[in-house]
């Protein structure tokens, strides 16, 4: 499928219909979902209404604006009424949510039309779509490899070209980490720049929403429509949204620092070749190279399994098998209805998180293990702060490795966990960041480069990565896409 | 180094409880990735600082104003047992059965 932009093109010279793309999009997940497994549920009636009422608008001549009549996929973690939200654990299975996220609200007043839920690790608890309870999502260019995590469906979804726009959520890097792995544009905006209400909570002081395309243009036209304050979650950042847009091909007057500590040892030597190509690119486009340092950033995976488990630990109490959602059956008490039906819904990854959450937080342990992560963390947001001084944008790798095979890293939960060393400090420091398609590995697999900005400065980021994008081409194509390609 | 008597009690505070071999496997990982996050044993802070979020934007409290919520009937459609007032659960005292 193609990109947003040129799709809202299309649709606005009345090339095309909307019903058309929906019906394109069905036909494309009948044919490659049985292979992939992304989605968990296909909303086929939902979609072709909306796609009805979005070109009987522009039969009128109205329009909503760049994502009317557009298809989109939802993480399984975001709810959307009347849907299932499963969050990919057997302790969700079968609960439909009573209400809309605020991210799908506005989607939907801007006329984009939800075709379905994808699949991620249980609770976006993983780095590579392993740890769903419905089953692993394959990579769309290497169905042997993991498509990355724990938006993974999202990213499947988009690069298979099931849909042009998909929305997944970071706690750690859950929508860069993919979007390097599938070949598409993956951004994670600043701490607070979308509403989360409506997203499954994992790590409060980390979560945050992001837009998934082909191009840089398509998570610019979305980010610019969910962004912003939002009532109903009171961390939302205050400050206006403006319109979005992507570079004019010249980076004149721009400094990019490489990050020293993130292309040394450990760096796939092909990942490293991508960064130094991109960095060459920068400069070929008037950009000035600035080497900048990170030097807590070696800190990052250790701070976030603290930080993130101990949140995660206090936001999935909720799920008790009391209000809502599995319980276990043949209880005699209350506890043991907690206890059970926990025990049996959650699975194995869920329980490791909640119990080094737990611990952490523990009475005698907490000084040693929160407390500490917590003087790391300042430590690593006041990094950011150096070296935005001296650079307007950092570039970096996604990962030290492209996507991995499928089972590599399951019976290592601390390899998994270091796979996401290179984007985890944006999420301690709440910085905006985004996975750039710059090449592929020689059996082509894709491999991605990280671009961050400071706080806020989604504007930087994304005039950046837009002309960076223009240089490096687009990512390429997988190859079960290409063969049945129109 | 994480004791099986530890994973035990840490089970109890986070109501899950593990099966015997869950009990041996997590010991295992735990105390893999516990000496991993030693690592923080190394920073030093000068400042002290300790920061639990960042970016919290400041701004006043909404007005206290009355708006619609969700229709009872559709929340208490997703308990698993209910009627048409309250939600269901066993005894919080043990001995009455569900």
């Amino acid at each position: 499928m193609r990109p947003v932009g040129e799709l809202a093109g299309a649709l606005a010279r009345g090339e095309i219909g909307s019903l058309e793309l929906v019906e394109d999009s069905l036909a494309r997940i009948r044919e490659l979902d049985p292979k992939l497994h992304v989605f968990l549920h296909v909303d086929e009636a939902g979609a072709r209404e909306a796609a009805d009422r979005s070109d009987a608008r522009r039969a009128r001549g109205e329009t909503l604006g760049p994502l009317d009549g557009i298809p989109y996929a939802l993480k399984d973690n975001i709810v959307a009424r009347g849907l299932p939200s499963t969050c990919a654990s057997r302790i969700l299975e079968g609960f439909v949510s009573p209400y809309d996220a605020t991210l799908v609200t506005r989607l939907r007043d801007a006329g984009a039309v939800l075709v379905g839920k994808v699949n991620l690790d249980e609770f976006a608890m993983g780095s590579s779509n392993e740890h769903s309870a419905f089953g692993l999502t394959r990579n769309p260019h290497e169905t042997s490899h993991v498509p990355g995590g724990s938006s993974g469906g999202s990213c499947a979804a988009v690069a298979s070209g099931m849909v042009p726009l998909a929305f997944g959520s970071e706690t750690g890097g859950s929508v860069r980490l993919p979007a390097s792995f599938c070949g598409v544009v993956g951004l994670k905006p600043s701490y607070g720049r979308v509403s989360r209400y409506g997203l499954v909570a994992f790590g409060s002081s980390l979560d945050q929403i992001g837009p998934v395309a082909r191009t840089v243009q398509g998570v610019a036209d979305a980010l610019s429509i969910v962004a912003g304050l939002d009532p109903r979650d009171a961390t939302t950042a205050t400050a206006p949204v403006p319109r979005y847009e992507t570079g004019d091909d010249s980076l004149l007057g721009k400094r990019v620092g490489v990050i020293r500590e993130l292309l040394g040892e450990g760096v796939d030597p092909e990942v490293g070749e991508c960064v130094r190509r991109a960095a060459n690119e920068c400069e070929k486009l008037g950009a000035r190279l600035v080497d900048v340092s990170l030097p807590h950033a070696k800190y990052g995976v250790a701070v976030y399994y603290v930080v993130s488990s101990a949140e995660a630990s206090s936001n999935l109490a909720r799920f008790d098998g009391a209000r809502y959602g599995y319980r276990a059956p043949g209880v005699r008490d209350l506890e043991e209805l907690y206890t059970e039906s926990r025990s049996q819904g959650f699975g194995d990854e869920v329980k490791r998180r909640i119990m080094i959450g737990t611990f952490a937080l523990s009475s005698g342990y907490y000084d040693a293990y929160y407390g500490r992560a917590m003087h790391a963390r300042a430590l690593i947001r006041d990094d950011f702060a150096r070296a935005f001084e001296a650079a307007d944008v950092l570039l970096s790798p996604v990962s030290p490795t492209p996507s991995f095979r499928i089972g590599d890293r399951m019976e290592d939960p601390l390899a998994m966990y270091l796979t996401d060393a290179m984007t985890i400090p944006a999420n301690l420091a709440g910085v905006p960041a985004l996975s750039l398609p710059a090449g592929a590995t020689s059996s082509g697999l894709p491999i991605g480069v990280q671009l961050q900005a400071p706080y806020l400065r989604e504007d930087v980021l994304l005039e950046v990565a837009g002309s960076l994008e223009g240089a490096l081409g687009w990512g390429p194509l997988p190859a079960l896409v290409a063969e049945g390609a129109a | 180094m994480v004791t099986r008597e530890q994973v035990r009690h840490v089970a109890r505070l986070a109501k899950l409880s593990l099966a015997p071999e869950e009990v041996e496997r997590l010991a295992g990982q735990l105390g893999e990735i516990l000496d991993y996050i030693a690592l923080l044993d190394e920073v030093e802070s000068d400042t002290g600082e300790e920061l639990t979020h960042v970016a919290v934007p400041e701004r006043p409290l909404r007005a206290d104003e009355p708006g619609a919520c969700l229709p009872r009937p559709e929340i208490l459609a997703l308990a698993p047992r209910a009627d048409d007032e309250t939600m269901h659960v066993p005894p919080v005292l043990d001995g009455g059965g569900a």
